[in-house]
C-alpha cells in the first residue's frame, strides 16, 4: 500500500512539472503577467475606498465570551509551512480515486501545446471579465493576496489554498487533465467544501458526457455532486413554472421529470442505480399539494424502474389515493347534507386524503362498516384490494367499533368467525391485547370482563381482572385455584358490604370446597 | 435554546446595537432597519432565502446593506448561490469559526446535528475539515497530544485534516493538559443510540429533549401553569448526583435527599436567636435552592414514570433486551408487528426495526419484506423513501437470499461471519457498513449472561447503563484500546467493525512533556453524535479506571434524532 502510494506521488510530481513548463520560457507570457499584476494592484487601489466604515458597523466585532468564542479572521490561516519533521504520521486514508484518475490523462499530456494556448487565452481575459470566477473572495483582503490574483498555483497548491479559504482562481485549469488533477487532489484532501467547489467549476466548464464519464470512476466526487444537485435544484419553483406553462394532466409530469433533475437523473442512470432514479422521481409527489394532480403523478410513477417489491408499494399508494379522492368527495357531501347520522354524531376531524392505508381502513370501519362489498369505501373491499392480513384487519375493526361503542359489532367480530355453534370466541389476537384495545377505547367493565374471562393463563387473567376491576373473574379464578389465602387477601381490598365481598364470604363458608391453604 | 443564546443573549446583542432579532425563514423581513445581518449555518437553502430577501428589496427599490456571517465556516457552494442569484458583492460575508460549545465540565458539542446526515447518508465530506479544526483548536489550547487512536472512515479523514492543520500552523511548546485522543465514527456503533435510555440524563433527553444543555419542563413537571427552562449540568447539585444513575435508583435517592432536607430545616427548632441568625444567613439560601431543584427533579421523575407506564415500557425494554441477546427473535418480531399494526409511535417502530436488523446482522428477506409492507400500510407509503435512506446509512439491511442458511450457522460458529465481513468491506458503492453485532457481542462480552443477578445499585460495569443487559459497544472499544494502548490483539474485532482503525504516537516528544494527571485525561470525539448514555458510561469508566474523559461530539443525539435525520417523507 505505502509503496504504491509513493510511486504514485512520483508520477504526480513528474506530470505536474510537465504541465507547467511553458511558464518560464515564454517572454511574451511573463510580460503579460507583469501587466496583469499591475492591473490588479490598480484594481485594489480603486476599490480601497470601498465603504469600509459601513461594513465595519455591521460586522460582528468583539468576542462575546472569552475562551470559547474566537473569531478567526481571514489572516489566521497562514500558509507558512513549517520546515520541520511532521509531529504526527500520516495514516493511510482512503486514497481510492487517486489511483484511478488517469483516464484520458496520459494521452492528452502528449498535446502540451494545446494546453499552453489554453492558458494564454485565460490570462488575456481582463480581470473584470465576469467569466473569471473568484472563489472565496474576501472584501477586505490583505494587500499581499492581490498579487496572487492569477498565479501559478499548481492543482495541489490550489487545493491547499482553497482548504484554507484563500483566494483562488480556477479559470486557468482548462485542460481536462488539470481539471481532474484538481478534483483528485480535492478528494484526497477529504474536504467536501473544496470537492464541491471544484465540481461546480467542472460542471460549468465540461460537457455532461465528459464530466459523468470521469465521475464514474470517482465515487466520492460523484456523491458530492449528487448531494450538491439535490440541495440546489429548486423543485417547487420549477413545478410552479411548469404548471403555469402546461395544461393539467400527465404531460407536465413527464416534462418535469425530464427537466427537473436532468443532470441528476443522467448521473444515476449512468451508474445503473435505476431504483434510485425511480425513488427520486417518486419523491417529487411530496411537493404536489393538489390531490388529483398528485394521484396522476403517482400513476405516471407506476412505469418507473422500481424494484418489483417497491413497484407493488407504489401501485398500492396510487390505488389508495385514487380511492381516497372518491371517498373524500362522497363523504364531504354526505356530511354537508346532514342526512347521514354517523357524520352528525361523530363529525370528521380531518380529511382522509393522503392518510396511511390503516388509517383509511379504520376510517371506513368507522363510517362505512355496513356497506356492501361493491363500494370503494367498504372495509372488506379495502381489505381484499390491499391484501390486509386477518390480524391487521381485526385489530383495526375492533378499535373502530369499540370507539363507536358498538359492542354488538365487537362481539360479532369474534363470534362470526366461529361456525361451530357460536359457543366459543376466537381471536387472531391474544385476548390480553383485545382487552387492552377495548380498555383504551374506554369500554365499560361489563364488556371488558367478557374478554378478560377468555384469557387462558390464570395468573395473567387475575392480574388483568384486578387491573380492570372485574371482581367476579378474580374471585372465580381464586376459587378454581382453591386459593383461600388469596381470596382472603382480595376481600380486604373490596368495598365493605358490596356484592363481591358477600360472594367471597359465601365461598369461604362453603364446606364443599377443599382449599389448598 | 440555541447555541447563540448560550454565548450572547438578547440583551448582549442589544447592547451592540442590534435592533431586532429574527429567525431566518423563507419570508420577507419586515423591518425598518437598513442593515440586515444574517448569522447562519452554511446551508444552500438558507442562502437562497437570503437572496430572495435581497432581490425582493431590490425589486421594491429599497436600499439595504446585508451581511452574512457563516458559522462555523463558509462554503464555496453557498457563495456560488449568491453569485447565481446576482447578489454576490452586494452582500458582505464573513466567517465565525465557532465550533466548540462546552455543555458541561466534560462535554463539548460542535452543535452540528447535520453532520450525521451529510456524512453518513449523503457521503458529503463538507464537515471533515471542521472536525479537524475543532480538534486542532483543542490541540493548540491543551495539547500537544501524546497519542491518538481512532476507528472509522470519517475519524481517519478528520485525523488527517487535523494533522495537516497542525503542520500548516505554528506550534508552541507548552505543558500538555490532554494526553490521549480517541476518535470514533457514529456508524461504528449504531446499536447504542438505538436503545431506550434508562439512565436519568438520557431519559430526560429522550422524553423532554435537552437542547444545548437546556431543557424545558412543561406544566406537568412544574405542577403550575408555567413552563420552566432550566440548564442541566453539574452546577445543578441535585441533578449532578442523579444524572448518571439508573432510573430505578433515582426515586430512592430523591426521597432520601428530601428527608435530609427536611432534617436540615427542622434544625432551626430549638435554636436561639444567634443560631437562628447564622442559619438564615448561611444555610437557608442553599436549602431553598436545593428544595427548588429537588422538587423539580421529583416532578420530572413522576412525569417520566407516567409517560413510560402508559406505553408498555416494560414490554418494550424486554423486547430490546431479547434483541441484544439474540434470544426469542420470533417473539420480538411479533411484538414489533403488533406495534406497527396498532400504529403505535412511528418512530418507535422504526427504532425497533433498525435495532432488529443491526443485532441480527440484517433481516431475512421474508421478514424484511413483510415488515416493510406492514410499516408502509400503517404509516404511509411515502416511507419507501425512509427505508431507502435507512438502508443507505446501514441502519437497515436485508440478508442476501443465499445467506439465510449462514445466519443460522453464525449462531454455531464464527467462520461464516468472518467471510461476510471481508466480503463487504470493499463494497464501495454504498456507505452502509455491514453489521456484525452478534459476533462482536460475543468477542467483547457485550451482553452479560442473563441468569446472573445484576445489582443496579452497585454497578459492576458499564452494563448498568442499560439495566445490566448490554455494555455499550462504543465505550467498550474506548476501554479496550486504552487498556492495550492501541489495537493490538483486537484484529478480529476491528475486522468485524470493517476496519479503518488507527493508533499513532506523536514523535516530537509530546509524551515526555505530558506529565502526571494529563496522561489520564482522554479526549473522546464522536463523529456523528453521541448519546447521554455514552457520556454516563464514560464517566463510570473514568471513575473505575482512573481516567478523566472529555467528550467532544458533533452533536448530542438519541434514537429519535438519529432516525428523524433519516426520514425520507419530507420535502
Amino acid at each position: 500500500m505505502m509503496k504504491s502510494k509513493a510511486d504514485e506521488e512520483d508520477y504526480w510530481n513528474s506530470s505536474k512539472f510537465k504541465a507547467f513548463t511553458f511558464d518560464d520560457e515564454d517572454d511574451e507570457f511573463s510580460r503579460l503577467k507583469e501587466s496583469k499584476r499591475a492591473v490588479n494592484s490598480i484594481r485594489y487601489l480603486v476599490e480601497e475606498d470601498d465603504d469600509e466604515e459601513e461594513v465595519e458597523k455591521v460586522s460582528w466585532s468583539g468576542e462575546p465570551v472569552g475562551s470559547i468564542s474566537w473569531s478567526v479572521s481571514e489572516t489566521a490561516a497562514s500558509n507558512q509551512k513549517a520546515d520541520r519533521e511532521p509531529a504526527f504520521p500520516k495514516v493511510s486514508a482512503d486514497s481510492g480515486p487517486m489511483s484511478r484518475s488517469h483516464s484520458g490523462y496520459s494521452l492528452s499530456s502528449l498535446f502540451k501545446g494545446k494546453t499552453k494556448g489554453g492558458n494564454f487565452q485565460s490570462l488575456a481575459d481582463s480581470p473584470s471579465d465576469p467569466s473569471v470566477r473568484l472563489y472565496a473572495p474576501e472584501l477586505r483582503k490583505p494587500k499581499s493576496e492581490y498579487k496572487d490574483y492569477v498565479s501559478d498555483w499548481s492543482p495541489e497548491e490550489t487545493v491547499q489554498r482553497m482548504q484554507q479559504g484563500k483566494v483562488v482562481s480556477l479559470e486557468k485549469f482548462r485542460s481536462l487533465q488539470d481539471k481532474l488533477l484538481l478534483l483528485d487532489y480535492a478528494v484526497n484532501a477529504h474536504d467536501g467544501n473544496v470537492i464541491t467547489a471544484v465540481l461546480i467549476y467542472l460542471k460549468r466548464t465540461l460537457s455532461k458526457e465528459v464530466l459523468f464519464r470521469e465521475l464514474e470512476s470517482r465515487q466520492t466526487a460523484l456523491r458530492h455532486l449528487i448531494h450538491y444537485l439535490t440541495e440546489t435544484r429548486d423543485q417547487r419553483l420549477l413545478l410552479e413554472l411548469l404548471r403555469s406553462l402546461l395544461p393539467p394532466g400527465h404531460t407536465w409530469c413527464c416534462v418535469s421529470f425530464y427537466l427537473m433533475g436532468f443532470i441528476l437523473l443522467f448521473l444515476l442512470r449512468a451508474l445503473g442505480r435505476m431504483e434510485d432514479v425511480a425513488l427520486l422521481q417518486y419523491k417529487e409527489h411530496l411537493s404536489i399539494a393538489d390531490e388529483n394532480r398528485r394521484r396522476d403523478f403517482l400513476k405516471n410513477c407506476l412505469s418507473l424502474p422500481f424494484s418489483p417489491e417497491d413497484s407493488a408499494h407504489v401501485q398500492d399508494h396510487y390505488t389508495l389515493l385514487e380511492r381516497q379522492v372518491i371517498i373524500e368527495t362522497t363523504d364531504r357531501q354526505a356530511e354537508r347534507g346532514g342526512k347521514v347520522e354517523v357524520f352528525q354524531k361523530f363529525p370528521r376531524k380531518a380529511s382522509i386524503l393522503n392518510m396511511p392505508m390503516i388509517t383509511t381502513l379504520y376510517y371506513c370501519c368507522f363510517y362505512h362498516y355496513t356497506e356492501s362489498e361493491g363500494t370503494f369505501s367498504c372495509p372488506l373491499n379495502i381489505r381484499q384490494t390491499f391484501k390486509i392480513s386477518e390480524k391487521q384487519y381485526f385489530v383495526t375493526a375492533l378499535a373502530a367499533r369499540a370507539k363507536l361503542k358498538a359492542w354488538s359489532d365487537v362481539d360479532a367480530l369474534f363470534t362470526s368467525r366461529n361456525w361451530l355453534g357460536f359457543t366459543r370466541k376466537k381471536s387472531p389476537l391474544s385476548f390480553q391485547r383485545v382487552v387492552d384495545i377495548l380498555q383504551k377505547n374506554s369500554a365499560p367493565t361489563q364488556v371488558l370482563q367478557n374478554y378478560v374471562a377468555l384469557v387462558d393463563d390464570a395468573e395473567l387473567r387475575i392480574s388483568l381482572a384486578q387491573k380492570h376491576k372485574c371482581h367476579d373473574i378474580v374471585i372465580n379464578t381464586y376459587r378454581d385455584l382453591k386459593d383461600r389465602q388469596q381470596l382472603l387477601g382480595y376481600q380486604v381490598k373490596l368495598k365493605r358490604g358490596s356484592a363481591e365481598e358477600r360472594k367471597i364470604d359465601e365461598l369461604l363458608n362453603n364446606p364443599q370446597i377443599r382449599w389448598k391453604n | 435554546m440555541s447555541p447563540l443564546d448560550r454565548i450572547a443573549n438578547v440583551s448582549t446583542l442589544k447592547q451592540h446595537e442590534v435592533d431586532k432579532l429574527y429567525k431566518v425563514e423563507h419570508k420577507p423581513v419586515v423591518s425598518t432597519s437598513d442593515q440586515l445581518c444574517f448569522l447562519i449555518r452554511p446551508r444552500i437553502q438558507t442562502v437562497k432565502w437570503i437572496c430572495d430577501v435581497a432581490n425582493a428589496d431590490k425589486a421594491a427599490g429599497r436600499f439595504r446593506r446585508y451581511k452574512i456571517i457563516f458559522t462555523p465556516r463558509k462554503f464555496y457552494a453557498c457563495e456560488a448561490m449568491l453569485e447565481e442569484q446576482g447578489i454576490f458583492g452586494e452582500v458582505t460575508t464573513d466567517e465565525w469559526s465557532f465550533c466548540l460549545l462546552p455543555l458541561d465540565d466534560d462535554v463539548i458539542s460542535m452543535e452540528l446535528p447535520e453532520f450525521f446526515r451529510d456524512n453518513f447518508l449523503a457521503g458529503d465530506q463538507r464537515w471533515v475539515r471542521t472536525a479537524g479544526s475543532a480538534l486542532h483548536l483543542l490541540h493548540s489550547l491543551y495539547g500537544p497530544f501524546s497519542k491518538l487512536y481512532g476507528i472509522g472512515r470519517c475519524s481517519k479523514m478528520a485525523y488527517e485534516s487535523w494533522r495537516e492543520q497542525v503542520e500548516e500552523g505554528e506550534q508552541t511548546a507548552r505543558r500538555a493538559e490532554i494526553g490521549k485522543v480517541f476518535l470514533i465514527d457514529r456508524d461504528v456503533d449504531f446499536v447504542t443510540p438505538l436503545c431506550s435510555q434508562v439512565v436519568y440524563e438520557g431519559l430526560v433527553d429522550d422524553i423532554f429533549r435537552i437542547k444545548c444543555g437546556c431543557v424545558e419542563f412543561g406544566p406537568d413537571v412544574t405542577s403550575s401553569d408555567k413552563s420552566l427552562k432550566v440548564m442541566l449540568n453539574s452546577q445543578d447539585k441535585v441533578f449532578n448526583e442523579i444524572r448518571n444513575e439508573h432510573f430505578s435508583n433515582v426515586f430512592g435517592f430523591l426521597s432520601q435527599k428530601a428527608r435530609n432536607l427536611q432534617g436540615a430545616y427542622d434544625k432551626r427548632r430549638g435554636m436561639d436567636i444567634k443560631q437562628m441568625k447564622a442559619f438564615v444567613s448561611e444555610e437557608l439560601k442553599g436549602l431553598k435552592q436545593e428544595h427548588r431543584l429537588l422538587s423539580m427533579h421529583i416532578g420530572a421523575s413522576e412525569s417520566i414514570m407516567k409517560k413510560k407506564t402508559k406505553q408498555d415500557f416494560q414490554e418494550l425494554l424486554k423486547t430490546e433486551h431479547s434483541l441484544l441477546e439474540g434470544f426469542e427473535i420470533r417473539e420480538s418480531i411479533s411484538f414489533l408487528e403488533e406495534h406497527i399494526s396498532r400504529q403505535v409511535s412511528m418512530m418507535e417502530s422504526l427504532r425497533l426495526l433498525c435495532l432488529l436488523s443491526i443485532t441480527e446482522n440484517g433481516l431475512l428477506p421474508k421478514d424484511y419484506r413483510s415488515l416493510k409492507a406492514q410499516y408502509l400500510q400503517s404509516y404511509g407509503a411515502d416511507h419507501l423513501l425512509t427505508f431507502s435512506n435507512l438502508r443507505q446509512a446501514g441502519l437497515l439491511a436485508e440478508q442476501p437470499a443465499g445467506e439465510a442458511l449462514s445466519a443460522m450457522e453464525s449462531k454455531v460458529g464464527k467462520l461464516v461471519n468472518d467471510k461476510t465481513a471481508g466480503k463487504l468491506t470493499d463494497a464501495f458503492s454504498s456507505l452502509a457498513r455491514k453489521s456484525n453485532f452478534r459476533a462482536l457481542s460475543r468477542k467483547l462480552n457485550l451482553v452479560p449472561k442473563s441468569d446472573e443477578e445484576y445489582d443496579l445499585r452497585v454497578p459492576r460495569d458499564m452494563a448498568y447503563i442499560f439495566s445490566g443487559a448490554y455494555v455499550l459497544l462504543s465505550c467498550k472499544l474506548v476501554e479496550q484500546v486504552l487498556e492495550r494502548d492501541g489495537w493490538t490483539g483486537m484484529d478480529e474485532v476491528t475486522r468485524l467493525l470493517n476496519g479503518h482503525e488507527f493508533a499513532v504516537t506523536g514523535s516530537s516528544g509530546a509524551d515526555a512533556r505530558t506529565q502526571g494527571d494529563a496522561r489520564r485525561v482522554v479526549l473522546v470525539m464522536f463523529l456523528g453524535g453521541c448519546t447521554f448514555s455514552e457520556i454516563s458510561a464514560l464517566r463510570f469508566l473514568g471513575r473505575e479506571k482512573g481516567y478523566k474523559f472529555i467528550v467532544v461530539t458533533t452533536a448530542i443525539t438519541n434514537s429519535s434524532r438519529l432516525i428523524e435525520s433519516l426520514l425520507g417523507n419530507q420535502i
